[in-house]
């Protein structure tokens, strides 16, 4: 028998492990695993904090002192720049799909409604964190107002801003859309939203990692599925990258 | 009796499957953003305490960069991981390997013990290999009660939708960042602890044998004391020679 020096047999073990892993992933069952897995972690959650836990809110000294924007840094359409420069005077967010009622706000409409200030942390999926002071209405609020119908399993989220040319867009379920810290917010540490940060508003769902709180949002769609919306797995960065459509781990 | 229980075995190669899938997912997640800080906070290069080397593909599982992969295998491995050392606690609190391998007495922790275990290790101290030296308790109780658990605490705490849960434990460990750092630091630690391991495990392969097959305790009571150096066995065992109970 030939004798295989120990590293090597050490770094072919490795290399096994991962090439087996990666041909896992790829295969039919591979991804029947993972998705499985993303539907335990997400009950796995709410078994444990309830549906309604709440993350935790700091206070104003525990706030980073900037608040790093990642993705899209602005939307380069001449409308965004121009309502960029006027402060968003006719910029729309829109409340459809499975409701009653549909709905068009402006910013004024939005600041007019009851207001959450909440302290809390972004956890980029990279790794990073940020700490920030956002104010907005609830997003349970809009959808009251909306009135969303019975057969409506998810909230789908619209975005002006586009990366590799396609537009950004996420979705939750009713648990995440009816959480009382999921908002949709207009202001960062009391000022109006920079433009890095998703000016003139963005979403904030807190149990989740950044890429699932979208920017530079234009419409709210209540759906039934969202098997039909992009590729169909939920999200800008889930039909792009791959990343867990549960973003709360 | 077998020198290893079947529930150590069993747990011992589910967790080194998983570890290992854990630790060379965990490399190429470290890739996305390579800064550690300690505090709540942390973005900025700037802020942190190290700046983390990119790790090769060779070292990382998928052996390129992506992110969404080794996360998914990361948090399936993660399961077999946690639930495994909960199992595993139990078995040992339950069959006593808990209270006779691992815990310690003040003079285990003596310069003396650490001397005598390096000689007992050592080709010529062949003579005390049941139970277990002093370093060795430490070693694995440091792994069993400090960097296993320390790496499920820190894993679950810097998960957002788990944070409900339990917001206290991420304050106990000094902020999500300071989490994020340990969990780091503590992967090392079980790296380093894997490196001691295989080496003394390779360097007499009849104990990798057992920890499949569970091998035989030697009896305490015929124990011998010293052994000289061993006869050549010539003779086949009587037949219906007692086994070891």
């Amino acid at each position: 028998m030939v004798d295989i020096p120990r590293r090597s047999l050490l770094a072919g073990i490795a290399a096994l492990t991962a090439g087996a892993c990666a041909k896992i992933g790829e295969s039919e069952t591979g991804k029947d695993v993972i998705a499985t897995a993303d539907g335990w972690h997400r009950a796995a959650h709410r078994a444990l904090a309830g549906k309604q836990g709440l993350v935790k809110e700091y206070a104003p000294e525990d706030r980073s002192p900037t608040f790093k924007g990642n993705g899209s840094k602005t939307v380069e359409t001449p409308f965004y720049q121009d309502q960029l420069a006027k402060g968003f005077p006719d910029w729309k967010l829109t409340v459809g799909g499975l409701v009653e009622k549909p709905l068009s706000l402006t910013m004024a409409d939005i600041r007019a409604l009851p207001q959450r200030t909440q302290i809390t942390r972004h956890d980029c999926v990279e790794g990073w964190s940020a700490i920030g002071e956002w104010t907005g209405p609830q997003l349970s609020a809009l959808l009251d107002a909306a009135k969303v119908k019975e057969e409506a399993k998810f909230i789908v989220f619209r975005c002006a801003d586009t990366l590799y040319g396609r537009s950004y867009y996420e979705s939750v379920d009713m648990v995440d859309a009816y959480h009382p810290q999921s908002i949709v917010a207009h202001s960062l540490n009391g000022e109006p939203l920079p433009e890095k940060n998703g000016a003139p508003l963005r979403m904030r769902l807190e149990r989740h990692l950044g890429y699932k709180h979208p920017k530079y949002l234009t419409g709210i769609e209540a759906v039934a599925s969202f098997a039909k919306i992009g590729d169909g797995k939920g999200g800008f960065w889930e039909d792009v990258a791959g990343y867990q459509w549960y973003g709360g781990i | 009796m077998t020198k290893h229980a079947l529930s150590t075995r069993l747990w011992h190669w589910v967790n080194a499957a998983a570890i290992i899938v854990l630790f060379m997912t965990g490399l190429n997640i470290s890739n996305a953003h390579r800064y550690l800080y300690w505090g709540d906070y942390g973005f900025d290069p700037k802020d942190a305490w190290l700046a983390v080397v990119k790790f090769p593909g060779w070292a990382t599982i998928p052996g390129y960069y992506n992110l969404a992969v080794a996360r998914d295998w990361h948090i399936i491995a993660a399961w077999p991981f946690g639930v495994g050392l909960l199992f595993i606690w139990i078995a040992m609190l339950v069959n006593g390997h808990f209270r006779r391998d691992l815990t310690t007495k003040p003079s285990d922790w003596t310069p003396g013990a650490v001397i005598a275990s390096v000689k007992a290790h050592s080709p010529a101290g062949g003579a005390a290999h049941h139970g277990y030296n002093a370093v060795q308790k430490i070693l694995y109780g440091g792994v069993f009660g400090v960097l296993l658990p320390l790496m499920v605490l820190t894993g679950l705490s810097i998960s957002p939708g788990f944070e409900p849960a339990a917001p206290w434990l991420i304050d106990l460990f000094g902020g999500r960042q300071s989490a994020r750092s340990l969990h780091f630091l503590a992967a090392w630690g079980i790296f380093g602890f894997f490196v001691i391991h295989i080496v003394l495990a390779l360097a007499d392969w009849r104990l990798i044998v057992e920890m499949f097959t569970g091998g035989k305790r030697p009896d305490p009571a015929s124990a011998p004391v010293a052994v000289p150096a061993p006869a050549p066995e010539t003779l086949p065992p009587a037949e219906g020679a007692m086994d070891h109970g």
